[in-house]
């Protein structure tokens, strides 16, 4: 690894001024299990690595009813994963946070870090973007807020400009009646990179018998997560059944825009988010419902 | 090269002090500056887990720390295992199943396994085979392995009960 200098600053604004004007020269690190090994290989090459876990604002994980959750962006994934209101309220969130690496990553990596990383099969990112998550981030001129699905720009790029910092992510506290899912395809059970994922979430009416609004993201067939947009919204005045599961199904199909590499072919992407769309579906509604949806 | 930092860190129950530069992982500053070569390298990129340590209780893949990471913190290797009473029953255990060939991956395997084992008393051959997902060995088929961890798991109950009785 190229030498570089280390700082470990303990307050937002000692971390952006860190890299203010280094432009490429310097990275935020949290977990390290994307960025360390970057550095190693040498794909990144910086002069500077500031570590932002000594910061309160980005450690955070709160849970009010009225206002939602927020996650810091250098919290770890076990530590989402084993929080009581978040498996309880967010099982959707968690079916993601729960399955990136194994359990010595868990313990390192950090849902900013999925998030910043911007690899376009990032588990978290379409459980996130169904969550309608948003993102502070800090500045030199102060903090602004995005959409998660606004947040990645290409493979490994996101609308970050250099020495901007991701604080944290904020999920609205969930409608009445609505549920979420996560569930991805890999030729392992663990340990692996999602070869297709997609999350849904839902909102049904108050007897639970018709779809008011839905959500559909897709991972790893794009060059970033992508927002089904389309597809959700032909599930509104819906009722949950297979044959409207089909159909959004068909319209996740036509969203994706996958390629063929060493993980899998178009042909089988494409067919993947088919069968993936109508399971995350009905892990969605099982939820809505108040079941514990068993997707897995 | 860059100037070097100091690091203070609880490692094994020993307050220590060592210099590292920034670059250099914990895996390095164990092996090479501390001398604790029991931590393996296999991958160096959080696939394998040859080089797995409990940092504050939590398994980390020490290549993906950097040594400056663990300024005040507390960190185990496979070298803290055994006290004065002899090895710890996870190591008598991989023994007494043979749960081991060449060996490489059994620290960072015995490391893990603390770590489920310090939270679950009794936990169920899927939970073990999931928990260990991220240490590869490449001669045992795991079976032995995973027998081990709850033949250990038992132990560690029965050893509970007696000090409680």
């Amino acid at each position: 690894m190229r030498a570089f200098e280390y700082l470990a600053p303990t307050t937002i604004g000692e971390a952006v001024a860190a890299l203010a004007g280094k432009g490429d020269g310097g990275r935020f690190l949290a977990g390290g299990t994307d960025l360390i090994v970057q550095l190693r290989c040498g794909v990144l090459d910086v002069g500077l690595v500031v570590d932002v876990k000594k910061i309160p604002e980005l450690n955070v994980i709160a849970f009010r009813p009225a206002e939602g959750l927020t996650i810091g962006a250098a919290v770890p994934c076990h530590r989402i994963a084993e929080h009581a209101d978040v498996a309880r309220v967010y099982p959707g969130l968690v079916d993601a946070v729960a399955l990136i690496g194994g359990t010595a990553i868990q313990g390192r990596a950090t849902l900013g870090g999925n998030l910043c990383n911007a690899a376009p099969s990032g588990d978290s990112i379409p459980a996130m973007i169904v969550l309608e998550a948003t993102c502070t981030i800090a500045g030199p001129a102060g903090l602004r807020t995005v959409t998660v699905e606004r947040f990645c720009t290409g493979p490994g790029k996101t609308l970050l400009n250099p020495g901007e910092l991701l604080v944290s992510v904020h999920l609205p506290p969930p409608m009445a009646n609505s549920g979420a899912c996560y569930l991805r395809f890999i030729p392992r059970h663990e340990m692996d990179i999602a070869v297709v994922g997609v999350g849904a979430s839902v909102v049904l009416n108050a007897d639970r018998a018709v779809i008011e609004a839905a959500r559909l993201a897709l991972g790893a067939v794009g060059p970033t997560p992508l927002y089904a947009e389309a597809a959700g919204a032909a599930l509104k005045g819906k009722t949950p059944s297979e044959e409207s599961f089909a159909e959004a199904a068909r319209l996740a199909q036509k969203a994706a825009r996958p390629i063929t590499d060493l993980r899998g072919t178009e042909a089988q992407r494409r067919h993947l988010v088919g069968v993936l769309t109508r399971r995350v579906l009905r892990g969605a509604v099982e939820r809505a419902k108040g079941g514990a949806a068993d997707v897995r | 090269m860059s100037a070097k930092t100091r690091v203070n860190a609880k490692i094994n129950g020993e307050q220590v002090e060592f210099l590292c530069e920034p670059r250099q992982s914990l895996l390095e500053c164990l092996r090479d500056i501390l001398g604790l070569t029991g931590s393996k390298e296999g991958c160096n990129d959080g696939n394998c887990g040859a080089c797995s340590v409990l940092l504050n209780g939590r398994v980390v893949n020490s290549c993906l720390v950097l040594g400056v990471e663990v300024q005040g913190q507390e960190v185990i290797t496979v070298e803290g295992l055994a006290d004065w009473r002899g090895l710890h029953p996870l190591q008598q255990a991989f023994l007494d199943h043979a749960a081991l060939q060449c060996g490489y991956c059994i620290p960072g395997i015995l490391i893990a396994s603390k770590a489920l084992l310090d939270r679950e008393t009794n936990p169920s051959e899927e939970r073990i085979r999931t928990w260990l997902a991220g240490n590869l060995c490449r001669c045992t088929g795991y079976d032995k392995i995973v027998r081990a961890v709850q033949d250990a798991a038992a132990r560690l109950k029965q050893a509970r009960r007696e000090v409680n009785s």
